[in-house]
């Protein structure tokens, strides 16, 4: 078993007395899609905040390919190679769909501290945009300003944008929300295609998808992980059907 | 963003005109046109590099007249100590050659801007714009109290700074200089709005949190641009020192930063030539009004409130519409 590429450890927050994550140990191995599932409230949009760095956790330690990241800033940490998707989409609204792409290649290649050239003419900067937008589907759109796309488009740039800062790890915080069924099928070939580049944290509501696409499955509830195995593992767990999957909403 | 500088008729057009103000300005009988333009050119760059941190970069920075004050003291200061043939704190001797207090005042209003906005930009906001504004206020009770360097009144200085083999107490021969140095400056300007830089600034007014996801430390950025734009303000504070002969607290009072922030509104936020248009419009309308009324200010508000709810983006983009292009 090679080095997981994210390890969490004895991750806890408080929010006053509300225990939100509640000593949290989990992995993500090379070229693995860890699916984290959960009811509403179970605090996965607060673990993905405290893995990107903008909520520090209160213990417990979060390690990047072996490295401590805990204590970095979130710039710091994308750096090293961690990038998320936002559950409510989180782009650039004024720029093109091709803008909101070369700036991620732009900010990854290094500083921005350069003030002479005009970056709209920089033509390896457009031309490496355009083929993030390919593998996404987005190319013939590269011109149209992000206000003017749907919310689907909105949430593929989303992850065209993740893909442009080059990551190691890919934290996914409901990709498929929002999507209607034909997207959704899109969405978990998309993802599909890109495992064999990219880890990824699945964090998603949509049981379909989430079964289509983990190789393991971690449920959270009240902010402590009560199941960590496979998606048969998972489907047989008592505790997890008594706690998530028996209360007949699976699909919230 | 600039779709201005794209249509280079139009503006070495504007440049012409320009070029050919003052003696257009004499044939009409109206000489005074030519110190109506120095103004406008004066406030244009002032109001620009106010619009680099408040139109592309979305921090409302109310504290701008501090450096355009800080530029004006610079020029004053320093030709009272080469009147005085003195030093200044014992070190710096005075002098009036522009050639030095330029840089002196870009200096000056640079580092200015770095401390100011190093402790400013922690925060965002209306608690950023109130912290600004302190430190303008800070600054003018500063001058205001300091009466070495005239107090309440200002400081007088009997003779612009001299430039080498230029008679700088020619009108025609300011007017001139400034508009060279005004060209340079939209020049570097329109340089930075279109570089990596101004991307990263423009991306961060969008949605700062998405540019923090893409690993961009924006801390950095904001605080050159506010740096940056300091330096703009510092400038245009020196060249209207220069042109007044005469440098007070005014030029640091909190109404300074108001009136640049309503030139930037009035021309168009976030566009490279919009806050010069509007300086034109801001200089020309008080010029024009105050002749009238000496309630000018009313007519001003009424007239800023037209083009705030009706233009969608100040003249430039009335001026957009005329022409049948869409802003």
């Amino acid at each position: 078993m090679s080095r997981p590429i994210l390890s969490v450890k004895g991750l806890v927050k408080r929010f006053g007395g509300l225990v939100a994550t509640d000593n949290v140990t989990l992995d993500v191995r090379p070229g693995e899609i860890h699916a984290l599932i959960g009811p509403n409230g179970a605090g996965k949009t607060t673990l993905i905040s405290q893995l990107v760095g903008e909520l520090r956790p209160d213990a417990g330690t979060i390690e990047l390919e072996g490295r401590g990241i805990g204590g970095l800033s979130t710039a710091r940490r994308i750096r090293l190679g961690l990038a998320r998707t936002f559950q409510i989409t989180c782009l650039l609204p004024e720029y093109s769909v091709l803008d909101n792409v070369a700036i991620a290649i732009q900010i990854r290649q290094g500083h921005s501290f350069r003030f002479w050239g005009n970056v709209r003419h920089d033509k390896a900067l457009r031309e490496a945009a355009i083929g993030f937008l390919d593998t996404i589907g987005l190319a013939p759109r590269a011109d149209e300003q992000v206000a003017n796309l749907s919310h689907g488009e909105q949430k593929q740039l989303e992850l065209a944008v993740a893909l442009a800062t080059e990551p190691r790890l890919l934290l996914l915080d409901e990709p498929m929300a929002g999507l209607g069924h034909t997207e959704s099928r899109q969405m978990v070939e998309l993802l599909k295609g890109l495992k064999s580049q990219v880890s990824m944290l699945l964090v998603e509501h949509d049981m379909d998808a989430v079964f289509a696409l983990a190789d393991r499955i971690s449920v959270l509830v009240y902010g402590r992980v009560i199941a960590t195995g496979t998606a048969g593992e998972i489907r047989d767990n008592p505790e997890v059907r008594a706690a998530y999957l028996g209360e007949g909403d699976e699909a919230c | 963003m600039d779709k201005s500088i794209n249509k280079p008729f139009l503006l070495a057009g504007v440049l012409i005109v320009l070029v050919a103000l003052p003696f257009l300005a004499n044939a009409a009988g109206y000489p005074a046109l030519t110190s109506l333009a120095t103004r406008a050119l004066i406030y244009g760059i002032a109001a620009a590099s106010l619009n680099l941190v408040l139109g592309y970069g979305g921090m409302v920075s109310f504290g701008h007249a501090a450096f355009f004050g800080l530029g004006g003291y610079v020029v004053g200061i320093l030709y009272q100590h080469y009147t005085q043939d003195d030093m200044l704190l014992g070190l710096i001797p005075g002098t009036n050659q522009l050639l030095v207090t330029l840089p002196a005042t870009l200096l000056v209003s640079g580092l200015a801007a770095a401390l100011i906005g190093a402790l400013s930009l922690r925060t965002g906001g209306v608690q950023f714009i109130m912290i600004t504004l302190a430190f303008a206020q800070m600054l003018f009770f500063l001058f205001v109290s300091l009466k070495t360097y005239g107090g309440d009144d200002g400081l007088i200085i009997r003779r612009a700074n001299e430039l080498p083999g230029l008679n700088m107490r020619d009108k025609q021969t300011i007017y001139y200089v400034y508009l060279a140095i005004a060209a340079i400056f939209f020049f570097l300007l329109w340089r930075i709005v279109n570089s990596r830089f101004g991307n990263v600034l423009v991306g961060l007014r969008q949605n700062e949190r998405r540019m923090a996801a893409l690993g961009l430390p924006a801390y950095r950025y904001k605080l050159a641009a506010f740096v940056i734009s300091g330096m703009g303000a510092g400038l245009a504070g020196c060249l209207m020192a220069n042109f007044l002969r005469f440098a007070s607290p005014d030029m640091v009072h909190w109404t300074k930063s108001g009136e640049l922030m309503v030139m930037v509104v009035l021309g168009g936020v976030g566009t490279l030539f919009g806050p010069l248009i509007g300086a034109a419009a801001y200089t020309i309308l008080e010029a024009v009004l105050a002749s009238w009324t000496e309630y000018w200010q009313l007519g001003l508000g009424f007239i800023l409130l037209f083009v705030v709810l009706y233009t969608h983006g100040g003249i430039q983009a009335l001026f957009a519409r005329i022409g049948g292009r869409r802003p």
